[in-house]
């Protein structure tokens, strides 16, 4: 579904990520882990395309590398991104609705933003109210809801745990798994690693913008330091 | 009271004169953070546009103000395609010398192709007669104007509201790179912004234009200011801001001229400026800042 190759992100003159490769299967969820600076949110900005990158992404056999952003969400790309970022001046409803703009039948954002508000029963009560004034949690939901609207083929997670509360964290991975079991392909941006590698197909460490380790949750968990580090089991 | 019920309707026509100038300043800056200072010169394309109309005699008074806000419009894009889009992503001070530059080139433009003295248009002097209101002398001018005003804030409201593009215009004022990310073209928003811009100036040309019935390379300059200081009362960014400040400053004119004694009328807008001044001490980012406006970004 999404293959990025040699992929080099740059802020500036300051390249962030060198030339790493990585893919996610169809219906998989992969999750990108790697510790504070390692280029995460990098890598996720240059496959929706708002940071200068150099290589190649493709997704679902179309090359998306030298499209602008919004053809990219287009075709299938879509984020809940770092700090999730809902409108805070609109309400629930509209910034779902926003989020199915590139849809063109009507009646499917309808029924797609009820969907949602029912998947997510706590921006049901609160679908007139500013989501600004939502909690951390509930703005986390939100943000994927959001992303969602827009039918992805694949939809990128940014830290959608930052900065939450263990329970909520807890509901968000939930609503994760869920989507991964409908089938949803996934690429899961995580610090959080404990949790990211339970739900995760395969995952990829990332530090100092290099690939430096890739395997299953097993495998990872035991061969690298930096990922015990991460996982806290060090 | 005649007097004093005339004085406010006076007021309310300066006001929303300002409000409809400072709407289409406010509506760009929303997005895009930028001081459109050529806004002024897209009302004077309006106003050369009914010279050329005349030129043409051409005096039907609905093919004159629909064709003057449609160049208005139609400049108003243009400027957006070819001269703020290569700074559409640069730092403020770029844009704002753009708009500078551009604002000037106009004027000069003006000055080249069509002279730098005023020339007379009449055919909207037919919008203004005495109105008896209730007893009270006005003028129909003043409440076409306010009238005007009034409808345009109600349809924007709805637009911003009740449509995509419209609510996809306010979360570009908070974060357009989001917009983007949804997937919604940037330059479709920008074109919108404009486009609007666009509108609303030439709506306030019209009245301008029936007001003063001649146009020059510089007319463009006074309204601009009185927007720019109404954005700057109000708070800039905010599109209530804009109204606010607008009916602010034409209150403030309009007591100036009222009250301040015959011998000190030259130095009103001293006057008007200075409580302008103390306002902006009570409250330095405006009225009604977008920041308070919005809440804090996560
Ligand atoms: N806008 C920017 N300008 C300059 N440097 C940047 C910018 N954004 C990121 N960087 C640099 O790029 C490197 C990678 O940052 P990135 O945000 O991708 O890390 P991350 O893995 O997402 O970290 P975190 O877990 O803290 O979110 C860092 O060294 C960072 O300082
Ligand atoms: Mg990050």
């Amino acid at each position: 579904m999404l293959a990025v190759d040699q992929l080099s992100v740059f802020h500036g003159p300051i390249e962030a990520v060198h030339g790493i490769s990585f893919n996610v299967a169809a219906g998989q969820c992969v999750s990108l882990l790697g510790p504070n600076g390692a280029g995460k949110t990098s890598t996720i900005s240059a496959i929706t395309g708002v940071v200068r990158a150099t290589g190649r992404i493709e997704v679902d056999g179309e090359i998306m590398s030298d499209q602008p952003v919004e053809s990219r969400i287009l075709k299938g790309v879509s984020v809940a991104p770092e700090g999730r970022r809902v409108f805070a001046n609109l309400s629930v409803e509209d910034n779902l609705k926003l989020g199915g703009a590139i849809v063109q039948n009507k009646a499917n954002i309808r029924s797609d933003i009820a969907h949602w508000l029912q998947t997510f029963p706590v921006l049901g009560e609160r679908r007139a109210q500013l989501a600004g004034t939502l909690s951390g949690g509930e703005q986390q939901m939100l943000a994927i809801a959001r992303a969602l609207m827009s039918r992805p083929k694949i939809l990128l997670l940014d830290e959608p745990s930052l900065g939450l509360a263990p329970k909520i964290v807890a509901q968000i991975f939930d609503i994760i798994r869920h989507l991964k079991n409908e089938g949803m392909t996934i690429l899961l941006v995580e610090q959080n690693a404990t949790q990211a590698l339970k739900l995760s197909d395969y995952s990829y460490l990332l530090n100092n913008g290099k690939i430096v380790a890739e395997g299953s949750a097993e495998k990872l968990g035991q061969s690298n330091e930096l990922m015990a580090e991460l996982t806290g089991i060090a | 009271m005649e007097y004093i019920v005339q004085q406010v309707i006076n007021a309310l026509a300066f006001g929303a004169e300002y409000a409809l100038l400072a709407l289409g300043l406010a509506i760009v800056f929303s997005i895009m953070g930028l001081v459109n200072f050529a806004h002024g010169e897209i009302i004077a394309v309006g106003g050369y546009t009914m010279v050329a109309l005349g030129a043409l005699m051409i005096g039907n008074p609905y093919i004159v103000i629909a064709s003057a806000v449609v160049a208005a419009m139609f400049a108003s894009v243009m400027l957006e395609r070819f001269a703020f889009r290569p700074v559409r992503y640069a730092d403020p001070t770029t844009g704002l010398l753009t708009a500078f530059g551009v604002s000037m080139i106009l004027q000069n433009l003006f000055l080249l192709f069509v002279s730098p003295r005023p020339i007379a248009v009449t055919s909207l002097y037919f919008l203004d007669w005495p109105v008896n209101l209730f007893g009270v002398q006005v003028s129909s001018l003043q409440l076409f104007e306010t009238g005007a005003t009034a409808l345009v804030i109600v349809a924007l409201m709805l637009f911003l509201r009740r449509t995509t593009l419209g609510i996809a215009m306010r979360a570009a004022a908070l974060d357009f790179e989001m917009v983007r990310l949804v997937g919604i073209r940037a330059n479709r928003v920008f074109a919108v912004a404009f486009l609007v811009s666009g509108l609303l100036a030439g709506l306030a040309c019209i009245f301008i234009m029936a007001r003063r019935g001649s146009v020059d390379p510089h007319m463009g300059f006074n309204p601009v200011l009185k927007a720019f200081v109404a954005c700057v009362v109000g708070g800039f960014g905010s599109l209530p801001g804009a109204v606010l400040g607008g009916f602010i400053l034409g209150a403030v004119e309009v007591a100036m001229l009222v009250l301040l004694p015959q011998e000190y009328g030259g130095m009103k807008d001293a006057f008007v400026f200075g409580i302008i001044a103390l306002l902006l001490i009570w409250r330095p980012n405006g009225i009604l800042s977008p920041r308070i406006e919005k809440g804090d970004k996560v």
